[in-house]
């Protein structure tokens, strides 16, 4: 009954939404994914619920400061009144019923959004992984099962559901892509998770989130969502670039840089993601599967990563 | 010799510096000069710089406060006017060196210098009023609490022109402020600049509990205090539990810098998440810290003007307790998006989203203030109502942020920064505003200009809508905050309205200033001077003594009979100032040079500990210990003054009352 | 820095107690807030050894014992001092304090000791950070403690040659005593929760 309430609740939020925001296109409100759908159905239920008290309130507060104004002689004046219970019931009561019901939705919302939890997908679709990594001012992503990785663009096929782990080897960022929903920390030595879907094709703005230095204003990227086919000649290209990332490389890529151009690399060292956490936690990486600690292998030629003094 | 200091800490190749420098310099010479010229320094000093009169340091707070304001809104529009231009390709006017100091300069002055400067003038000067007490507790620390905030501020604004600030945003968050990645100085001075003005606070906020706990006037029960007194008393309590923690993350990430600890850094096993926890389990609160007597303020206005008792006495005072409890329960919404999981989001989610019950509750209590009244339209009351129809929807996108599902999309946008400065303007702002109207004629004695007053708040209303409606959209639209520029055509016409609006609140300023000039150029006029010393017909008992007050405030302490004492006095025709005596001698303080001392010690160390300069930073500390233990041993710290003078004072104000009667 | 004159009401039966105690204790609580945040901050870095040494490794229980014996101690002196000073008897209360001093600055002295010891045998602040909040959260309750030397010293020079004890007086030692017991407490925070958790 709660979640019939709810859609219903959505869509009359929807309705007015279109209304108001006319010609003016807002990214949050206007998702290209199930996650971005959450998101905006929560704001606009949370809105309209909350609406219930606040456009009472302002149009009584103007009213009452009008209407009682002291040349209004006809008005009554009440010197002395301070006090009523059931005004008292009113104030604390509506207000309390509102909060309940947001509280309820938010109890809800963090579960079925929680940016940890895997999407579902069609049955034969199966996910893909990305390993995204916060640089001095560039995002790299790593698609371990392609062994490629890409600097400042990322594409994706449409409605498969990506799973992002997210680190930084620098300062803390936050990665986002507005049109596809939720965002989450990047930071040095720890993995977070992030679950996103396109369901649309298109040329997605990515960026950063959390200010992280001079550079920070072109810290940002293009989500390619393109349909399958697409994603695997666009692998294809990237096998073609002649750069490989590896211990060797992998320094000069991550000191810092403004506007860094899209790159390719044709070839990625298996677990350089791996290693890329390890270094803050004493060559420690946690094991996804066990969430125990293990110690990682460390490659040979990575042994040049020295970790930043 | 000098540590880091040298000659090319000094920006020469920044025009906008060099000139800021020059009018600054103009400006401090001119003003100094006059006052070398009128002969008025000995009276600065002995009536202002070493005083420990409650009354007149709330001026010097509320002064400092404006000046941190003019810096902040500087930045303010500064920062709009760029991203007006830094647009598809064109870079704008300021770099991100620059343009990164800004912003983060523009955070810290607003809140430490403007909001908490505002915040502790109102404090100093209507709590101990209100209360019928003659002092606070411990009016020498009231001196060195305002040296050390004036100092921290001046620290802040020699960076402008020695070195750099900090360009970590307003909260320094580490790695981004380790010295890894910040070497320079500019996060060492916002340290030194928090960490010196955090003593002033924390000695405030023990001198208001003890001055409220321990010093009202006999009658006066809890339940029978004014409700700005219980809001300063419930933001006292908050700089308490929560400064000592900002003390605690500020130095753990200075210990950083300065010896290589790794309490926030990447590398060492030090944790960043922990400094975001540190300094949100401050942050949280002092928001609340700001809001809370802004509440005060309107709980006074609002029934002082429509001339009737303030609705819900109870209910006020319940929601202000509990809204100090519930602030320390929410700080994780901060970061929702770090990675936790969702039921630690839901009960802080959950937890924040209560807080507004207790605080739409007090928008009620006010609305229903009004109900049956009869409003007389102050400029105070404009920023009352203006106020109630901006927080309200403030608070709305604040409860739209505290669902965690929503803040994943809204964190750190453009919509975070309109919500914060809807409630900052629209609550903070819009509050202490309409409290100097309101007290400024006890402070002075003459009122403020009226029309000057009302044309001020409609510009900065007005400018408010213009400024931050258009920054809600941008948010929506994906825009981060903190951007130097951008090349997404959307968001440019809507940023062009922002700067329109940070140009209507420029105006706003400009018509403050206006009737700040104007008030004091016809403060002789007669329908300008508060003879009575209760212009308003005010409830409480600072109304009850003359305007401005004497040095001791009450003559003979007044005895509490109920709620709005002094409206119960008139009514009953009871006389609360025992007009006629007979009086007696009065103990009182004396005025001191050891907090400005201090204060200036402090300043010397800090610039010092900032570059290095160790043997400078040495004379500073020991100069603050000499001077405290100094202190200590002078046994000539009072004075009476004399029960005739007493007896003079008030039959002076007695006649002025009655020829007013007679009128 | 409750060395202060307070307002009185004047000599009529409002009289109000001086307020410096009860100031100076809420002070203190503040400063508990200080040591709290610090202790949890110990919590959360204690196993973040970073490849080198623990605490089981480090501390040494004979040192400790010593520090802990000098500083109760000095807590027990100050009371005596304490209640000397309550019945007027000057010297005695100089004497007492002169030997709480020695005692603090005994135990000062030790951790000082203890302390370049550690970074003599790279077991500095920087090396890990563990380290770091070790040092931060025990050097903070040691500096504090030599504020209260400073403070000690400071009162018996104002003391000497004088021949009552003024009210103002009194309530400096009051503070001062409550900043010593006060001191005495966290250190036994300090000693159960830092150095015994890490030995066992």
């Amino acid at each position: 009954m709660k979640n019939k309430l709810l859609a219903r609740m959505a869509r009359l939020g929807g309705l007015s939404s279109a209304l108001l925001l006319a010609g003016c296109e807002l990214d949050v409100l206007d998702p290209k994914g199930p996650v971005g759908e959450g998101v905006k159905s929560l704001i606009l239920t949370s809105t309209i619920a909350m609406l219930i008290v606040v456009v009472p309130t302002i149009i009584l507060s103007l009213y009452f400061a009008w209407h009682y104004r002291q040349s209004n002689t006809s008005a009554e004046y009440l010197p002395k009144w301070c006090h009523s219970n059931k005004i008292e019931l009113i104030i604390w009561g509506v207000p309390t019923l509102i909060i309940i019901f947001l509280a309820v939705i938010t109890y809800q919302t963090c579960h079925s959004l929680d940016p940890y939890k895997p999407l579902e997908a069609e049955a034969n679709t199966k996910p893909l992984h990305v390993e995204v990594v916060a640089l001095d001012w560039k995002w790299l992503f790593i698609y371990p099962e392609q062994g490629i990785a890409t600097v400042n663009q990322l594409a994706i096929p449409v409605n498969t559901p990506v799973d992002f782990v997210i680190t930084s080897d620098s300062v803390m960022n936050s990665f986002f892509i507005p049109r596809l929903g939720s965002m989450i920390y990047a930071m040095a030595g720890m993995q977070t998770q992030l679950h996103l879907l396109a369901s649309e094709p298109g040329d997605y703005l990515g960026e950063s989130a959390n200010y992280s230095g001079r550079g920070f204003s072109d810290m940002k990227f293009h989500t390619l969502a393109v349909s399958g086919d697409e994603f695997n000649a666009w692998v294809e290209k990237v096998k073609s670039s002649s750069e490989q990332l590896d211990g060797q490389t992998y320094p000069k890529l991550a000191a810092p840089s403004e506007a860094n151009p899209v790159e390719y690399f044709a070839h990625v060292e298996p677990g350089m993601f791996n290693t890329i956490v390890a270094k803050y936690n004493n060559g420690m990486v946690m094991d996804k599967q066990t969430g125990q600690k293990v110690q990682m292998q460390s490659a040979s030629a990575m042994s040049d990563m020295n970790m930043k003094e | 010799m000098l540590g880091r200091l040298s000659l090319s800490a000094i920006p020469f190749d920044v025009p906008i510096l060099v000139g800021t420098f020059a009018g600054v310099a103009i400006i401090g010479v001119a003003v100094l000069g006059l006052i070398t010229y009128f002969g008025k320094w000995g009276y600065l000093w002995k009536e202002w710089f070493t005083s420990v009169d409650h009354k007149r340091l709330a001026v010097m707070y509320i002064i400092l406060a404006l000046v941190a304001l003019f810096r902040g809104f500087a930045d303010a529009i500064m920062m709009r006017t760029q991203l007006a231009l830094a647009y598809a390709g064109n870079p704008g006017y300021l770099p991100p060196h620059h343009y990164d100091q800004i912003f983060s300069a523009h955070g810290t002055i607003m809140i430490f210098f403007l909001a908490m400067a505002f915040m502790t003038g109102l404090f100093n000067f209507v709590v101990p009023l209100q209360i019928g007490a003659r002092d606070v507790a411990f009016p020498f620390l009231n001196n060195l609490s305002f040296w050390m905030t004036a100092i921290a501020f001046i620290l802040v604004n020699v960076s402008l022109f020695i070195g750099e600030f900090s360009q970590c945003g307003w909260l320094a968050y580490p790695p981004l402020s380790e010295s890894q990645f910040s070497p320079g100085v500019g996060v060492d001075y916002y340290i030194w600049a928090i960490q010196l003005s955090g003593v002033g606070t924390l000695l405030t906020g023990v001198n208001f509990f003890v001055t409220i706990v321990k010093m009202r006037a006999p009658g006066m029960t809890w339940m029978k205090m004014p409700v700005f007194t219980w809001t300063a008393f419930c933001s006292s309590i908050l700089i308490m539990v929560s400064f000592p923690v900002l003390t605690v993350a500020v130095a753990l990430l200075g210990l950083d810098r300065y010896f290589g600890m790794h309490f926030f850094t990447n590398d060492g096993g030090g944790n960043q998440m922990m400094y975001l926890n540190l300094i949100w389990a401050w942050g949280h609160p002092e928001v609340y810290i700001l809001v809370i007597p802004a509440f005060g303020v309107f709980s006074e206005v609002v029934p002082a003007f429509s001339q009737k008792p303030l609705f819900g006495y109870g209910t006020m005072v319940y929601a202000t307790c509990a809204i100090m409890v519930l602030s320390f329960l929410v700080w994780v919404h901060h970061f929702f998006t770090m990675g936790a999981g969702p039921d630690v989001n839901a009960f802080f989610g959950i937890a924040t989203m209560v807080i507004s019950i207790p605080t739409g509750v007090k928008l009620f209590n006010w609305m229903f203030t009004m109900y049956k009244g009869r409003i007389q339209y102050h400029a105070c009351m404009y920023w009352v109502i203006g106020f109630m129809v901006t927080f309200t929807i403030g608070g709305m996108t604040g409860v739209m942020m505290a669902i965690p599902g929503a803040d994943f999309v809204l964190h750190n946008s453009l919509f975070l920064i309109a919500h914060f400065h809807n409630v900052i303007i629209g609550g903070v702002y819009f509050g202490y505003i309409a409290g100097m109207n309101f007290w400024f004629p006890k402070v002075m004695g003459f009122k403020m200009n009226e029309s000057w007053g009302i044309r001020a708040f409609w510009f900065w209303f007005i400018g408010f809508y213009f400024a931050f409606v258009p920054l809600y959209v941008v948010g929506f639209q994906g825009m981060t905050r903190r951007l130097n520029h951008y090349d997404n055509p959307a968001w440019h016409p809507w940023l062009l309205v922002a700067e329109v609006g940070a140009v209507l609140i420029l105006l706003g300023i400009v018509c403050q200033l206006t009737q700040l000039y104007v008030t004091i150029r016809d403060r002789n006029l007669p329908e300008n001077q508060d003879v009575t010393g209760d212009p308003w017909n005010g409830r409480s008992l600072e109304w009850s003594t003359s305007s401005p007050p004497p040095p001791y405030n009450f003559a003979i302490v007044p005895h509490v009979h109920e709620l709005d004492a002094f409206m119960h006095d008139k009514e009953n025709g009871i006389d609360t100032r025992h007009a006629g005596g007979p009086y007696e001698a009065i103990h009182m303080p004396k005025n001191t040079a050891a907090g400005i001392l201090v204060g200036g010690f402090s300043l010397v160390f800090g610039f010092a500990a900032v570059w290095y300069i160790w043997w400078l930073a040495a004379i500073g500390l020991i100069g603050v210990i000499g001077t405290v233990i100094a202190r200590s041993a002078n046994k000539d710290i009072d004075y009476y003054i004399p029960a005739d003078e007493v007896a003079r004072i008030e039959n002076e104000h007695s006649r002025k009352l009655m020829a007013q009667a007679a009128e | 820095m409750a060395h202060d004159t307070t307002v009185h009401a004047g000599h009529d039966e409002h009289h109000h107690e001086s307020p410096v105690v009860f100031g100076f204790w809420v002070y203190l609580m503040t400063d508990c807030i200080i040591f709290g945040s610090l202790f949890a901050t110990f919590a959360v870095l204690r196993n973040q050894f970073n490849g080198g040494p623990s605490g089981h490794q480090l501390f040494e229980i004979s040192g400790l014992g010593i520090e802990t014996a000098l500083l109760l101690i000095s807590s027990i002196t100050y009371g005596f001092g304490m209640i000397a000073a309550h019945k007027n008897e000057i010297s005695k209360v100089i004497g007492w304090l002169a030997l709480t001093f020695l005692l603090g600055l005994g135990f000062v002295g030790l951790e000082v000791n203890e302390f370049a010891h550690m970074i003599h045998e790279g077991a500095g602040p920087d090396r890990s950070a563990f380290l770091s909040a070790f040092f931060t959260l025990v050097g903070t309750h040691g500096l504090h403690v030599t504020c209260g030397l400073i403070w000690i010293v400071t009162l018996i020079v104002q003391l000497m040659g004088t021949t009552t004890i003024p009210e103002r007086m009194m309530n400096k030692l009051t503070c001062l005593s409550l900043f010593w017991h006060f001191l005495d407490i966290v250190w036994i925070c300090v000693f159960t929760y830092v150095y015994l958790a890490s030995m066992i």
